[in-house]
């Protein structure tokens, strides 16, 4: 393999990103391709089957530190969450209880509930929003990284919102309904899917860093999210009444500040970007840089 | 039953619950307790502005009412879907009021679920799906998508998918479906008054999330719990 810096996060596939984001050689997967669980529905509606379902899981090691690791794979269905991907990651979080990591970080890559098990993915994105709260107030950081090809969307971008802490890439998207879904649903008029500059400046990771949706900004590099993942696990607030108060007011902050804006564009203008036209073509530094002193920060209060 | 009838039989001597743009709040009593209630009704999309005015009803409970149960009411749409929610990050509002009823669960706080009319997706997961234990109503009719959504996105003609629809929970709307997968807890008789219906349900509150166990027990999601728990077990 290439030095780490070379690869991209956003092209890498999940087993690439895990390998170099921790310790060298310290990843062992739990229930790997080997043993393949695969989806006993997809058969059904004549797709192929993945001997992972699409989500790598396992321990490892970030900087000396144990970690339990979750990895999906936008490759396949999208990241989906089907019956088997969803429960490796219940299972994992699950796990966390019990061996009190220092942290446990999800690789989100996923488009939301895989529709042809839907009912089985709604049902376990309950339960890992339920194992996460139960593992943060365990006192163990869960900590999503962002930059992915399929984003983390629908009730992935739910997941996303509990993590304790959330890194970002430009090329990384948060958000619920996918500007497809809007479109079909609500009409052009109200979200045209192909517009993609739209799409970035109202679900992509420099708006997402800028309004707090997420804590921090990396490049599409693993060093980069190694970096951040390494500083949100120490930032990371407790899962507590004072933190959801926090939230609270952050979020009517947002909506008292935003709440009438329609556009990425304006939102950047009134929190006193400078030269907001330039954000979305602004190199990761200088970006860093514009966002740096009127950010919304999330700090404490996620 | 709709929100008035559910409450008559609830909350025979009265009750303070007032519904505003949807948006469900208030209590009654509850045997010698109070019941505190929050939710959704008449089919409201839930958005940034809805979420964020039902945590702040549930941190309210949390400071205020120490270890009161919490009954979670919903007939819902789907998350509210526009530009102007996604812009404002719609996915940290949703999950704020998971999070709220999460910590109110944590905290000593029975929280029920109460189906009674339709939810889905990202409304479903924020209310109904984060509370401890989940009851419906006969008639509610929960989904992740429609069946004709269904077949646009799978490119499967839709009479297929109705055929395949009878002999596989996993994919297909409906309350019996959600049933089956373990999401819903118990169904309620509409006909017996619903106060000891839902004390009941509290006084048995299963020691965490039994979800998987009742999908596994139910064969709406055959692998779920068998996984999760090898994992889990390291």
């Amino acid at each position: 393999m290439s030095a780490p810096g070379a690869l991209s996060w956003y092209e890498a596939g999940a087993r690439q990103r895990i390998a170099v984001l921790l310790d060298q050689s310290s990843f062992a997967e739990i229930l790997g391709p080997a043993e393949r669980r695969m989806s006993p529905h997809l058969p059904l509606f004549g797709l192929p089957r993945a001997f992972d379902d699409g989500i790598v899981v396992g321990r490892g090691r970030l900087d000396g530190r144990p970690v339990l690791v979750a990895a999906q794979e936008g490759r396949f269905m999208g990241g989906a969450f089907g019956e088997v991907h969803g429960a490796k990651l219940v299972g994992l979080l699950r796990l966390g209880l019990t061996e009190r990591p220092a942290a446990l970080l999800i690789l989100f890559d996923t488009g939301g509930v895989r529709l042809q098990e839907a009912n089985a993915g709604e049902t376990a994105i309950a339960e890992a929003m339920r194992a996460i709260a139960d593992l943060r107030a365990a006192g163990v950081p869960v900590i999503g990284l962002v930059g992915g090809r399929a984003g983390a969307y629908g009730g992935g971008g739910l997941v996303a919102g509990t993590c304790s802490g959330l890194a970002v890439s430009e090329a990384g998207r948060i958000s619920v309904s996918g500007p497809e879904v809007i479109e079909t649903n609500r009409g052009a008029e109200e979200f045209d899917a192909r517009d993609r500059a739209l799409v970035w400046r109202t679900m992509g990771g420099k708006h997402r860093y800028l309004i707090g949706g997420a804590d921090a900004f990396a490049e599409d590099t693993p060093e980069s999210f190694r970096k951040a993942a390494l500083g949100l696990i120490d930032a990371a607030a407790p899962f507590d009444l004072a933190t959801l108060e926090a939230e609270q007011a952050r979020l009517e902050r947002r909506l008292d500040r935003f709440g009438e804006t329609l556009d990425g564009r304006d939102v950047w203008a009134r929190l006193g970007v400078n030269d907001p036209e330039g954000i979305p073509a602004a190199t990761d530094d200088a970006f860093r840089a514009s966002a740096e002193g009127c950010r919304e920060s999330a700090r404490d209060a996620r | 039953m709709t929100l008035a009838e559910i409450f008559s039989s609830l909350f025979p001597e009265g009750h303070s619950v007032t519904v505003e743009d949807g948006l469900v709040g208030g209590h009654g009593p509850l045997g010698a307790k109070r019941l505190h209630v929050v939710g959704l009704d008449g089919n409201t999309a839930l958005g940034v502005d809805g979420a964020i005015r039902l945590a702040a009803k549930v941190l309210a409970v949390i400071r205020e009412a120490p270890g009161a149960p919490i009954l979670v009411a919903v007939d819902s749409d789907s998350q509210r879907m526009s530009r102007r929610d996604e812009l404002l990050g719609l996915n940290e509002y949703l999950a704020h009021l998971a999070k709220a009823l999460l910590l109110a669960d944590r905290l000593g706080h029975p929280t029920v679920g109460l189906l009674y009319g339709h939810s889905a997706a990202g409304a479903f997961i924020a209310t109904a799906l984060a509370t401890r234990v989940l009851a419906a109503l006969p008639g509610a009719h929960p989904s992740v998508m429609d069946l004709p959504s269904v077949a646009r996105v799978t490119k499967l003609p839709l009479d297929t998918l109705r055929e395949m629809a009878k002999s596989t929970p996993v994919f297909a709307p409906g309350l019996d479906n959600m049933v089956a997968t373990g999401a819903v807890h118990a169904v309620l008789d509409p006909a017996a008054p619903l106060g000891p219906q839902i004390e009941a349900l509290i006084a048995a509150l299963p020691e965490g999330d039994i979800r998987d166990r009742l999908g596994a027990e139910r064969g709406g999601r055959p692998v779920a719990q068998a996984i999760a728990a090898r994992i889990a077990g390291g």
